[in-house]
């Protein structure tokens, strides 16, 4: 029974160092998730966290000025204007009337700042198998 | 021939559905006759699937766009290399892919053990096809991959319409990996059906000890390395299509694949406490039974997109089937065990912590958190929008937060938990059989250290594999050199005595040490750099040692595709060394664009072009270039996991020391470790013990 004890003396640290642990990276990577029409409705703290939000990309509204590059995002009639600061150039499936999902900030003036931003080519949806299209939208 | 696949899907179903019900009444009413038809009607739903697979394919290859499935996925254009990989493009394909291979195991299962166990087979039998009516009933009435294009013309009156072209494949899935890639991940889903069905059936038929782990440990191996290549080839062509430099980024559909792994690589190493000491006979079940559930949630997750990610933006309906399936099956499992739990009891108790025992404990442990943190992390948008009401994703510092030291402290496990003896190690043999390779180790991480290398997680890295790959070499040497001085041959052809004595011992070994380069490739990306600049004709870009200079910008193109290339220059240390030319194609029929990566791979770094595209606003190409130091070895690390499998599924050769003159063991029987050690099953479990204990000493003297 003793060495039971032991393992179990064992389990315990090392299940508590990685709770820690996962608590670190939870507070240091997590995102929520929003819709556009949630935005409006977000007050106090919950403005200022990371969040992801996604939408299709209003036709026309893709701009380009001194490397940044601007874009409207619609959901169902609620519009977001967005501002890409990312470095990575912007996947190939980002065009007018994709869906697109931002990760960012808002700014106190309601925009939104976004860090990365993901595509799909509305158009055509193929499920991907599995494995499938990794990352596609970083491609 | 347009309804030939789709009444040979039909027919497969019922055909499950009879060795389901059959076998059931044949168990219960103990009737031969029953039970055998039962066993054929399983067979039988192999050739029928068989049949389906083909008649897709023969629609592939003869461009009939009159199918929904074939039209959205091929064209006229698509090289018959991919039109044949299109089967497994897309939902309907992949399930009926997925049915298909699990109807191949099924078969293997059942007609290899058609003569023996006979108390065990109408139950595996049972299980295999309750499996199959899943998988066929989605194919058959809710992704079927059968259906025709149709709509209503002027007059109301509905017709079939056929398409003039296909929209063609997915350019991503273009490449060679991609067609591989998906059946090798897929048989490693599928195989571990195999071992889950005898498990559920030893406890459902209370069938005695452990002979089923026996009968299961070469299917539960080759699932095992399956699995994993597909994760690797998976890995290797994110890597070369996808353009971002790295191969992991812990989305969703790549975590799907990893659960069942790891809890796999768990029951490998656990079956072996139950083999030798009778021990974690409850905890063994329930990892076969987690790791084919974590199969049947990965497929889920790709399917039915409720993790969101870029795989998943769309949502299916046939993700309730998923989780009504799922429901299923958990609650079958612990009623079998709650049903049968007092024949799980434990023989042994664990007498030491420094043990084998306990490093396989340790083992199971952390593999166990490992999982359930991967698990965690893809499931907590959904968790949290159930408990908090708000969706919170958790990103990649959560993954490797937890799971880097995780990877370490099993690295240090695969060192030393072979050289451990069972039941309870002396501080004598620790210090005999690891002083050297620890200190030899951490002599390698201070040099590193002083070198530059300051990494923290990278060093502990380099230590440990320094020390594992150490003690692998020592336990060959020791071993070999024994063999050596008594029967007078040379060292080398020792060793291949050695190993062909032992082959799931060494192979197991081969197997750690292919995991070993595996780490090391992975450490790697801790040193990676990149550099985006944009260039045109004459400029050049800087990394590390290396200069790019952009010679010329073409287009060239062909039918499938029109694309933009870049003619890069490579210089080092001023001297010309290679010519690089990333691409970006623009596929004619579906109007996607795909990045063809430059890599120029050496076993130290890969020098990674991508071609991003035109800056909008200067016109100008822009080149984004990647030092990734190692990641080779992950590849070549795959191939020494594969081999090392491959080696402990050979029969081992037996030695002149042991009974040879003892009846051959059956092929289920033949498979313990020491060559000597028969099948150790229940109330014998002590005397096998001792048994074993002589073997490994005489491994070790």
């Amino acid at each position: 029974m003793k060495a039971r004890g032991k393992f179990i003396v064992g389990s315990g640290i090392i299940i508590v160092t990685l709770l820690a642990l996962a608590y670190v990276g939870y507070t240091q990577s997590k995102t929520y998730y929003h819709t556009i029409s949630e935005i409006s409705t977000l007050h106090g703290a919950a403005l200022h966290q990371r969040m992801r939000v996604s939408g299709d990309v209003m036709a026309g509204s893709i701009e380009h000025e001194n490397g940044q590059i601007q874009f409207v995002l619609v959901e169902n009639g609620k519009k977001l204007p967005v501002n890409y600061v990312g470095t990575d150039p912007l996947p190939d499936t980002f065009k007018d009337g994709a869906q697109a999902l931002v990760e960012g900030r808002l700014t106190p003036q309601g925009s939104f700042v976004a860090q990365e931003v993901q595509a799909k080519c509305a158009s055509k949806y193929q499920a991907a198998p599995i494995g499938g299209t990794m990352a596609a939208g970083k491609g | 021939m347009d309804i030939f696949g789709s009444f040979a899907l039909l027919l497969a179903f019922l055909a499950a559905v009879y060795a389901f019900v059959g076998g059931l009444i044949g168990i219960y009413t103990r009737k031969q006759l029953l039970t055998k038809s039962a066993r054929h009607a399983g067979m039988a739903v192999f050739g029928l699937v068989a049949l389906a697979v083909a008649s897709l394919e023969y629609f592939f290859f003869t461009d009939n766009f009159s199918l929904a499935y074939v039209a959205q996925h091929s064209n006229r254009a698509l090289p018959g290399f991919y039109k044949f990989a299109a089967l497994w493009a897309g939902q309907e394909g992949s399930l009926l892919w997925w049915s298909f291979l699990l109807a191949l195991f099924a078969f293997l299962a059942l007609f290899l053990n058609r003569k023996r166990h006979p108390e065990l087979m109408p139950w595996v039998g049972v299980i295999l096809a309750g499996v199959q009516i899943f998988f066929l009933t989605l194919n058959n009435f809710v992704a079927n991959p059968f259906n025709v294009i149709a709509g209503t013309d002027s007059s109301g009156v509905m017709r079939m319409a056929t398409l003039a072209h296909g929209s063609g494949l997915n350019p991503l899935l273009q490449y060679p990996e991609m067609v591989i890639h998906p059946p090798m991940l897929y048989l490693g889903y599928t195989g571990f059906t195999v071992p889950f069905a005898f498990a559920l059936a030893a406890l459902l038929g209370r069938y005695p000890g452990e002979k089923w782990i026996h009968i299961t440990r070469r299917w539960t191996m080759v699932a095992w390395c399956l699995l994993g290549v597909g994760i690797l080839l998976g890995m290797h062509w994110a890597y070369a299509v996808l353009g971002w430099g790295g191969y992991w980024e812990w989305d969703p559909v790549e975590n799907a694949a990893l659960l069942p792994w790891i809890t796999g690589t768990a029951f490998l190493h656990s079956v072996m406490m139950q083999e030798k000491r009778g021990m974690m006979r409850v905890w063994n079940v329930w990892l076969v039974f987690s790791t084919f559930m974590l199969c049947i949630l990965g497929t889920f997750l790709t399917r039915a997109g409720i993790v969101s990610s870029v795989h998943a933006f769309a949502e299916s309906s046939i993700g309730s089937w998923f989780v009504g399936f799922l429901a299923i099956v958990l609650t079958v499992c612990l009623v079998a065990w709650y049903k049968n739990r007092d024949y799980l009891r434990s023989d042994n108790q664990l007498d030491s912590l420094v043990s084998r025992e306990s490093s396989f404990l340790f083992n199971n442990l952390i593999l166990l958190a490992a999982c359930f943190a991967v698990l965690w992390g893809t499931l907590f948008p959904v968790l949290s929008e159930w408990v908090t009401g708000s969706k919170i994703s958790v990103g990649p510092p959560f993954f490797d937060k937890v799971n880097i030291p995780i990877a370490l402290f099993l690295l240090l496990l695969t060192g030393v938990g072979p050289l451990l003896a069972w039941r309870k190690t002396s501080f004598d043999a620790l210090r005999r059989n690891f002083a050297w390779p620890l200190g030899i180790g951490v002599v390698c991480g201070i040099v590193a250290a002083v070198f530059g290398f300051r990494n923290f997680y990278a060093l502990i890295c380099l230590i440990l594999s320094v020390f594992v790959t150490l003690t692998i070499a020592s336990e060959f040497y020791r071993g070999a050199r024994v063999i050596s001085s008594r029967d007078r041959v040379n060292i080398i052809s020792a060793v291949g005595e050695l190993t062909m004595r032992n082959t799931r011992r060494y192979g197991g070994y081969i197997v750690h040490f292919g995991m070993v380069l595996i780490f090391i490739g992975i450490a790697g990306r801790a040193f990676s750099q990149d550099i985006q600049k944009q260039v045109s004709v004459g400029q050049s870009l800087n990394i590390g040692p290396y200069t790019i200079v952009c010679q010329n910008f073409d287009s060239p193109s062909n039918a499938n595709y029109s694309s933009q290339r870049a003619t890069l220059e490579v210089f080092k240390n001023g001297k010309s060394e290679m010519m690089l030319y990333p691409e970006r194609r623009l596929f004619t029929a579906s109007q996607v664009t795909e990045t063809i990566v430059a890599i120029e791979s050496s076993p130290l770094r890969d020098l990674y072009v991508v071609y991003s595209g035109i800056d909008p606003d200067t016109k100008k190409p822009v080149i984004h270039a990647f030092i990734n130091p190692l990641v080779k070895f992950i590849w070549f690390g795959g191939i020494v996991v594969v081999l090392g499998t491959g080696l402990a599924m050979f029969p081992e050769r037996r030695t002149a020391l042991v009974l040879r003159a003892a009846t051959q063991p059956s092929w289920g029987d033949a498979v313990s470790a020491g060559g000597a050690a028969p099948a150790i099953s229940g109330p014998s479990a002590r005397s096998g013990n001792s048994l074993m204990r002589r073997t490994d000493s005489d491994d070790e003297s």
